[in-house]
């Protein structure tokens, strides 16, 4: 897929790449925009701050957890990060510190929060229990507990309601309600991923079977979206909801989220790397662009109105593990299986 | 078996699977495993409600989550949680030389061996070495009768450690290894006291491994009298012929599908027409496998083989099937 001359992708004359040591988990902006981390299954988290992003050397290590991080998330706060690790620990940690919020027994899996810029709030998920702490993260407010070990957390774009993936289905609970119980989507199966319609439309799990499964969270009804090789590791809608963007095929696979789709209707197939599997997607937070890396670490950059493709960059590192764009979409970032992590500027000059 | 195959085989972390009845001594063969001078690195997954403390730098505790599949049928299931923690053990740089999943007493060994079959992320990066069970000696026999558990624990063993012989007289012993291949005629047995056998008898065994699944057979021990017997048993056939590599799939897929549930191993060194090279097939339960190993080896017969462990396996039936399969 390299271009002509031997050009690679757009990392070359706008970003900076560079191998570390480790696996890496994740990797994702802080939601003031202004650093990017990756986290590595030996427990490190690496921090670039925006304002010197090309320059590798003002970038920081910290030791964030004894054992892999297993997830990361921005904090709710503008500034750093959350993280969660096979030591029982969910961590806050920023270019200055790492501050332990809360330490349990079982691994801490999965990390989310929701902000609107005034109030927050965090969850996470170990075992089968997903406590909701306040902003500071000091505080569980509520534990909620499910029926098997969760799978996956996801906020809706209001904070109101947090769905959990788990086995047979997905539970979906208000946050600020002290109601109990949750409303229950039932599918029998094991679902391993979830993600939720920008609009709160539809809630969508991956599953065990190579398949996606979805519910239209009005009425419960079923979608299912099948055909895929392998299992769906990554998910996200487009900005505006239109389309579900998924990896688990040789190209980007793109369910319609509109005109009666999901059901019934074909996916879009979005060009890739012919024989190569998609391995994470990421979507463009303003424009109609949706990102994917694959198997072989070749990430690519897809305009899905006119199929434009755009090589972010080449082949090395094993495959993408970790890729997202800032939530300003100015930053792209990416992280391999073999440590080779990179960010990529897309406001600034070349 | 093919040099890159070998080399491929080689990458794959090798799992043990350790079960065994509350009090057999499992927990004490684990820390004779782990303490033992071997210089090797294991991570150790538990059930949580293990009976003693594992000594070890790496020990997960485990859930047990055992999950159907969303085929609605219900030998099809795999443990979610060791999907997950395998996952998450081999993202770590400094990599094992092995991993040892303890499971509970009670608990059903398929789920475990069939993860090992369905998810491609667990077979990319670890294989299923071997189920081992520890088995007291002073009750098994007690325990066998009681318990469906346990009759699954000794059908589903690579190897059997038989522990605990120090308690039980000489005649006992025959009886006990008897009733033990009457169910398992295939298994590797092996006598301890407190759990003292060398490791060589317990890791690197190859019990799933294709290339090895059926060089350890011993010479064919079955108890050929209890075909009609209501419990769980073993069988085993050859053809001397060449096999219709097409007809065999057809025939055994039919049959797992069909009797799958009763079936829980099933293993066995093939011979198509047509093609100069060994194929092994082994399955647990509805769920199958198979490669080509590599040429037969000097004066050794190309000769197709096959084992069955279940109950309700019907012997001329069986027979049959396979024969029906001659190219
Ligand atoms: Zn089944």
């Amino acid at each position: 897929m390299s271009g002509t001359d031997g050009f690679s992708g757009i990392v070359e004359n706008r970003g900076v790449e560079q191998t570390i040591d480790g696996h890496i988990i994740a990797c994702c902006a802080s939601r003031d925009n202004r650093a990017f981390a990756f986290a590595t299954g030996e427990g490190d988290v690496l921090i670039a701050p925006r304002e010197t992003l090309r320059d590798t050397v003002t970038w920081k290590t910290v030791q964030a957890h004894d054992g892999p991080v297993l997830a990361l998330s921005a904090d709710v706060s503008g500034a750093g990060f959350l993280t969660g690790g096979e030591d029982g620990r969910l961590n806050r940690v920023s270019l200055e510190a790492v501050e332990e919020l809360g330490k349990g027994r079982r691994w801490i899996e999965h990390v989310a929060c929701w902000s609107d810029g005034r109030k927050g709030v965090i969850a996470c998920a170990s075992g089968k229990e997903v406590q909701l702490r306040d902003a500071a993260g000091t505080t569980v407010m509520r534990t909620l507990e499910h029926p098997s070990t969760v799978s996956g957390i996801v906020f809706d774009a209001k904070g109101k309601r947090i769905a959990a993936s788990h086995y047979n289905g997905a539970s979906m609970w208000f946050v600020q309600s002290k109601d109990g119980s949750p409303k229950l989507y039932e599918w029998k199966g094991s679902h391993i991923g979830i993600a939720i319609h920008p609009a709160g439309d539809a809630l969508i799990t991956a599953m065990q079977e190579n398949e996606l499964h979805g519910w239209r969270i009005a009425d419960g009804h079923n979608m299912r979206m099948s055909g895929y090789p392998t299992k769906v590791a990554s998910l996200a809608f487009t900005r505006n909801g239109k389309w579900l963007a998924t990896s688990g095929a040789d190209g980007v696979v793109m369910w319609p989220f509109f005109g009666g789709g999901p059901m019934g209707k074909p996916p879009a197939e979005l060009p890739g790397i012919p024989g190569v599997l998609c391995t994470r997607v990421s979507t463009h937070p303003q424009q109609d662009i949706v990102v994917a890396g694959f198997a072989d670490g070749r990430i690519l950059m897809i305009d899905y109105t006119t199929e434009r493709v755009l090589p972010v960059c080449g082949e090395g590192g094993g495959m993408v593990t970790a890729l997202a764009f800032s939530a300003d979409g100015c930053t792209l970032g990416y992280g391999t299986e073999e440590g080779r992590i990179g960010v990529v500027d897309l406001a600034g000059p070349a | 078996m093919s040099e890159t195959q070998g080399a491929a085989a080689k990458d794959l972390v090798p799992v043990t699977v350790l079960t065994g009845f509350l009090g057999a001594g499992k927990t004490t063969l684990l820390n004779h495993i782990l303490t033992a001078e071997h210089g090797r690195k294991y991570a150790v997954v538990i059930n949580e409600f293990g009976e003693l403390g594992v000594d070890n730098d790496l020990v997960v505790d485990a859930d047990e989550e055992v999950f159907e599949m969303n085929n609605g049928c219900i030998c099809c299931t795999v443990r979610g949680d060791l999907i997950r923690i395998l996952g998450s053990l081999m993202k770590r740089r400094t990599k094992f030389d092995g991993i040892i999943v303890e499971t509970t007493g009670l608990a059903d060994p398929a789920p475990v061996a069939q993860t090992f079959f369905v998810d491609e992320e667990v077979r990319g990066k670890t294989r299923l070495d071997a189920v081992v069970t520890v088995v007291d000696a002073y009750n098994v026999l007690e325990t066998l009768e009681e318990s469906p558990e346990a009759v699954h624990q000794i059908a589903f063993a690579d190897v059997i450690i038989l522990n605990k012989t120090d308690l039980v007289d000489e005649a006992k012993l025959v009886e006990i290894e008897t009733k033990i291949r009457q169910i398992n005629a295939f298994v590797r047995l092996h006598k301890a006291v407190r759990g003292n056998v060398p490791l060589t008898d317990v890791l690197d065994q190859g019990g799933f491994d294709l290339q090895r699944a059926l060089e350890y057979e011993p010479d064919f021990l079955e108890n050929t009298e209890h075909s009609h017997e209501e419990g769980v048993t073993s069988m085993s056939f050859s053809v001397e012929e060449p096999l219709d590599e097409a007809r065999f799939h057809a025939w055994i897929g039919a049959l797992l599908q069909e009797q799958g549930g009763d079936i829980l191993r099933s293993k066995g060194i093939l011979n198509f027409a047509g093609r100069n090279e060994r194929f092994a097939f082994q399955a647990v339960h509805m769920m199958a496998d198979g490669d080509f190993i590599g040429p037969w080896k000097d004066g050794e017969k190309p000769e197709s083989r096959l084992v069955f462990i279940g109950r309700n396996l019907n012997r001329p039936r069986l027979r049959r099937g396979f024969e029906s399969c001659r190219a």
